[in-house]
């Protein structure tokens, strides 16, 4: 069956439920920016040294964002029992996972694009040169980002203390994606910018290896 | 009957005690060889000989996490609750081998240091704990089974990611990094297969031990739910005990 139409749909769904009220892009960006200020208290916010930190920071403030952002996509059609209608249509029960990792990965990709002129004028970074490389690094950050979180999201929601739980699932699984984005993050940033492909290729890896991996299993997820 | 099922239970027990006996003689018997039989190691001395147990028990981890992975495809594919039952019992056998591994390490001599392997087995060893926590979270038996299964895989697949990426990020910060390295003396050698068959050894028995378990209690759990769903009240006795009291 094809796949490219009821994923179209349900991406269609999800983004029009969210920008009705947009407390989840909303609530995002507020968090990023609250974290992002408050790090700046924990050293001393030079350029030289926002180099050393800076995409470390971004990276982990853009993680923890995710481990509590991601939660809704899922307990948000428990509240109001639709997932079950969802089940219910005659379409790959894969494409309600991967509508929601793409959703997932445009409210994170939109409230990134939004945060990093506002990180670069705190933490005194120049974009503009490397603009191109960088989006291409959050691109394929945000992405491992989505797919596992969404997935998790699944699981978290169908266990006890959800909201804890999240984090704890995701944080420890996404290590390799974090080490290999800040990594890229900071080649971009060094003295003369230059994007390690070494890296690119982790992340790139990442979320070949998982998107495979959920569309193989995601299903088994949304079974009653 | 009842006594046919009792000889098959006493015979069950001297089967498992005679292989607790092996297991604990060949645990013996690799200890002895580690501390006396292995050669003393040039520069390290003395406290190489925990490599031993070290590196048997990291292997044996590897083995169960291996097995865990197995058997979650394995419950997915077939959903037969024995699967689900070999996959926890692997991954909880396996996060103790794991802390074993984690805990000769800095008895070697650096309390902690950010080494790539030591990382990297850490991120591990948290990856299946997150794992056998999950399972405590979730109460209906086949929702916890599918998706813990669903976990196991993707922790499974991670692994790999986590020591790629984490070897390559230290290697490009200079590091200290305890590595084997060299060649190994053939006595050496054959005490670490040794170690290795014993700790195989150890966790087949613990696994066969924790498989029961898992099996016990699952169907003390389908009992529960099945008494939850008759409802409450002693019902079940009334129509038990009413016949010896009209006879």
């Amino acid at each position: 069956m094809a796949l490219g139409r009821p994923i179209g749909i349900l991406l269609a769904k999800e983004l029009r439920t969210e920008f009705r009220t947009r407390e989840l892009l909303v609530s995002t960006l507020v968090f990023v920016l609250i974290v992002l200020v408050l790090f700046s208290f924990t050293f001393d916010p030079t350029t030289a040294e926002s180099r050393r930190f800076g995409p470390g920071l971004l990276w982990l403030a853009l993680l923890f964002a995710g481990s509590l952002m991601l939660h809704p996509s899922f307990t948000r059609e428990q509240s109001n029992d639709t997932l079950v209608a969802l089940r219910l249509a005659p379409i790959e029960p894969v494409s309600i996972v991967a509508a929601k990792i793409l959703a997932n990965f445009c409210f994170l990709l939109v409230a990134e694009l939004v945060l990093l002129p506002v990180f670069a004028a705190l933490y005194n970074l120049r974009l503009l040169p490397v603009l191109g490389r960088l989006v291409a690094v959050l691109v394929l950050g945000t992405l491992a980002l989505s797919i596992v979180g969404t997935v998790f999201a699944a699981i978290s929601s169908q266990a006890r203390m959800r909201e804890l739980l999240l984090p704890l699932l995701l944080l420890p699984l996404l290590t390799p994606a974090l080490v290999a984005s800040v990594e890229a993050t900071a080649g971009l940033f060094e003295d003369r910018p230059a994007l390690p492909a070494v890296w690119v290729g982790v992340l790139a890896a990442f979320d070949t290896i998982f998107l495979t991996v959920t569309w193989l299993f995601g299903e088994y997820l949304l079974e009653e | 009957m009842a006594s046919a099922a009792h000889a098959m239970e006493t015979k069950k027990t001297g089967t498992q005690g005679l292989a607790t006996l092996g297991v604990a003689l060949l645990l013996a018997v690799a200890g002895y060889s580690a501390l006396f039989v292995a050669p003393t190691e040039a520069t390290m001395g003395l406290i190489q000989r925990i490599f031993y147990f070290h590196v048997p028990f990291g292997w044996s981890a590897f083995v169960a996490f291996f097995i865990s992975f197995l058997c979650s495809i394995g419950y997915l594919r077939s959903r037969a609750p024995k699967w689900d039952w070999l996959a926890v019992s692997s991954a909880e056998v396996g996060v103790p081998f794991v802390t074993v591994l984690l805990i000769t390490g800095p008895m070697w001599g650096i309390w902690w240091t950010w080494d790539a392997r030591l990382t990297s087995t850490f991120v591990l060893w948290v990856l299946y704990v997150c794992y056998l926590l999950l399972r405590t979270l979730i109460d209906e038996p086949e929702r916890r089974a599918v998706v813990s299964a669903v976990f196991g895989i993707f922790a499974a697949f991670d692994v790999p990611l986590v020591y790629f990426s984490i070897w390559f990020f230290r290697t490009q910060h200079p590091q200290p990094v305890i590595g084997a390295g060299g060649s190994l003396d053939p006595r050496m050698r054959d005490v670490l297969l040794l170690c290795w068959a014993a700790t195989l050894g150890l966790l087949a028995l613990l696994l066969r031990q924790r498989y029961r378990l898992e099996a016990l209690r699952y169907e003390v759990e389908c009992l529960r739910l099945e008494s939850d769903r008759r409802g409450p009240g002693p019902q079940g006795f009334a129509t038990v005990s009413n016949p010896g009291r009209s006879g």
